[in-house]
């Protein structure tokens, strides 16, 4: 099979869509001839043209808030929000208008738009470009929550978010933009709600998000070398989230870890850790950890900003105490 | 009052769309008295004719987007008593099955795209019905309408922007009341409210909005422009609210005086005004406007009487509409 990068799978499924689709358009600062900084959208203006790839001004809640009008509408608008820390400025527009609206009219209005931003660290941008903040918005019911874990996801879960009548936001790892990964020519679409057991193990299970799967792939196969079996979950999405397949494994391999680049304290890890300790509490040999992005500011310092986010000799560390049975009366 | 050339029908039928809504608070205020209404409401009293003298100009497929002194709106746009009033009674039968109440009511069929609870929340919705309009090839005009006190907010800036560079259909509609919420405007918006609009070059007027034909032949106008791609406008309507900011905001002594009260309420009443011209240029009888307003609040009495005994939603209700497509966000 052909391998595309992350930033190639993005940019055909926003063509696709858009072809099949004369609704669907694109909204976001420097969208058109500039592509983005990171170039995913190169190419799509000169196709659909600058009615379809409308460059605004620097006014995340005003294009925002315009998206949420266009979408009530009859359109499909998907706004691309430059980085995902400046998710901040959009709040009202997404959390009180967006993700409500269906509910607050009983059913009558919808909100079909899909909201693409990114996450991830160590890139060297400091602490307002670097933050992984998904678990704000999965708290806020209404809203849908996709993570691409690779060039595959990245196509098939945006194809479904544009199909979808409900607001989604998709969080890309700005750091796996050039990463390849084999994408049939074919078209696909991935549905939300399944997660995908990316490794099968029967010692340890971990489940990890976006580029955490990679980390937690890695993870496995140094446990693999020492004689640890380690099963690697992708959620693919976490609202809706496939509990049923995070609770299967769980109970398979009695141990489990759960690694996202959220910041650990009120995130992902926790809402998944204690879903599984709900549902599986007796199926279980070690507490479910959570392994997040350290609790604090994204540093710039390479020094500094490369211990705060989780890695495969981490993830493969705490996992050989769990095995071990070191970590029964966690601390 | 303004002249015009409308016909006896369309006066009548502004008179009775005041008449309305008047009947309307009058009844909702009585509610919350009694204490039938769970929560509080924004009375739209003493500024009738602004919503019948813009929403008079506009088709049903033109939009509107409303504010938590919505229910004036909501009547002038076509809504019906029964469905309203159900609605803030969180009754199965309102507009939004009782899940908006009064700060939330949407009627779509009427190009009602929802009052707003959030102080300037709609710009961005309202500025995105236009941009649908523009590329869905669609006539339609939509109306922004906020109080005074959202003109601080930043979203209209940076939507104002938008809609001005990319000529949509919108107008921008400033009811201004003299308070924002238990404030003078004065103390809250510096300089002119009209040149914060040309300032983005677009056009501006300011207007009586006690006077509905002054209300209706100007917004006419700008309708007829904003559909051959004039817009966008913006209107500063001069208007007054009766009551406090809510219903429950009674003794208001501290920031503003009964005797200012008075003098609006006997010397600038949009509804008396407007009575006074129809029956001194002979268009109704003082026996038939006797009859009308006599009418109205009969058809008020029994759709309060209606909701009052109508049924709440099934608490089976309270997790459908969370996502279109989904019956229960929860099963």
């Amino acid at each position: 099979m052909r391998e595309i990068t992350l930033s190639q799978a993005v940019n055909e499924a926003l063509a696709e869509e858009m072809r099949r689709d004369e609704t669907v358009f694109i909204i976001g600062e420097d969208v058109a001839e500039a592509g983005t900084p990171f170039k995913v959208l190169s190419g799509l203006v000169e196709e659909f043209g600058t009615q379809r790839v409308v460059d605004t001004p620097i006014a995340e809640p005003g294009f925002m808030g315009l998206a949420v009008g266009a979408a009530m509408t009859g359109t499909r608008p998907v706004v691309d929000l430059m980085f995902g820390d400046f998710i901040y400025l959009i709040m009202d527009q997404l959390c009180n208008q967006a993700a409500k609206t269906h509910y607050m009219s009983g059913g009558k209005l919808s909100v079909p738009l899909v909201l693409r931003t990114n996450l991830g660290a160590t890139r060297r941008s400091a602490a307002q470009h670097s933050q992984s903040l998904h678990a704000l918005v999965a708290h806020i019911p209404g809203l849908k929550v996709a993570l691409p874990s690779s060039a595959y996801e990245a196509k098939g879960l945006m194809k479904t978010a544009i199909r979808d009548d409900n607001p989604v936001v998709i969080f890309e790892d700005k750091l796996m933009y050039n990463d390849k990964a084999p994408v049939p020519e074919e078209e696909f679409l991935i549905p939300f709600g399944e997660a995908n057991v990316k490794r099968e193990g029967t010692d340890i299970t971990l489940i990890g998000t976006s580029s955490m799967v990679q980390v937690c792939e890695k993870a496995a196969e140094i446990l693999a070398a020492e004689g640890i079996s380690a099963e690697v979950i992708d959620p693919r999405t976490i609202v809706p989230l496939d509990e049923a397949t995070l609770l299967a494994s769980a109970r398979k391999t009695s141990r489990v870890i759960v690694v996202d680049e959220g910041h650990q304290s009120y995130g992902v890890t926790g809402e998944i850790a204690s879903r599984i300790n709900e549902k599986a509490f007796y199926h279980l040999d070690a507490p479910v950890l959570r392994m997040g992005a350290m609790d604090v500011p994204v540093p710039f310092s390479p020094a500094l900003e490369d211990i705060t986010v989780p890695t495969p000799e981490g993830v493969a560390a705490q996992a050989r105490k769990l095995v071990a049975r070191e970590m029964i009366h966690a601390a | 009052m303004a002249q015009t050339k409308h016909n006896t029908e369309d006066y009548l039928r502004m008179y009775r769309q005041m008449v309305r809504i008047r009947t309307f608070e009058d009844n909702a205020n009585q509610l919350y008295l009694s204490a039938k209404m769970p929560g509080l409401t924004h009375m739209y009293s003493g500024e009738e004719a602004v919503a019948v003298g813009i929403c008079e100009a506009l088709t049903t497929s033109d939009k509107i987007t409303s504010t938590h002194r919505g229910h004036g709106h909501c009547v002038a746009k076509g809504a019906a008593f029964r469905e309203m009033f159900c609605e803030l009674l969180g009754k199965e039968e309102g507009y939004c099955r009782g899940k908006g109440g009064s700060m939330h009511i949407a009627d779509q069929s009427n190009g009602n795209l929802g009052a707003n609870a959030i102080v300037g929340g709609s710009m961005g919705i309202a500025t995105g019905s236009a941009f649908t309009a523009k590329m869905l090839g669609t006539k339609d005009v939509t109306v922004c309408f906020f109080g005074d006190g959202a003109t601080a907010q930043g979203l209209w800036y940076e939507v104002m922007n938008m809609a001005a560079l990319w000529k949509l259909p919108v107008i921008y509609a400033c009811e201004n009341n003299g308070y924002s919420e238990y404030t003078k405007t004065e103390e809250i918006a510096a300089g002119s409210i009209t040149a914060r609009a040309e300032a983005f070059g677009i056009e501006a007027h300011q207007v009586d909005g006690q006077d509905v034909l002054a209300v209706n032949n100007l917004t006419r106008d700008l309708v007829a422009r904003a559909r051959k791609g004039e817009g966008p406008f913006f209107l500063e309507l001069m208007t007054y609210r009766y009551h406090g900011h809510h219903v429950g905001d009674i003794n208001r002594e501290y920031y503003r005086s009964k005797s200012e009260e008075q003098d609006w309420k006997d010397n600038r009443d949009p509804i008396i005004r407007f009575r006074a011209w129809l029956v001194d240029q002979g268009i109704a009888s003082e026996a038939e406007i006797e009859a009308m307003n006599g009418e109205i609040k009969a058809d008020a009495k029994s759709a309060v009487e209606y909701a009052l005994n109508a049924k709440y939603p099934d608490v089976s209700e309270v997790d459908m509409h969370v996502y279109v497509g989904v019956d229960h966000a929860l099963a």
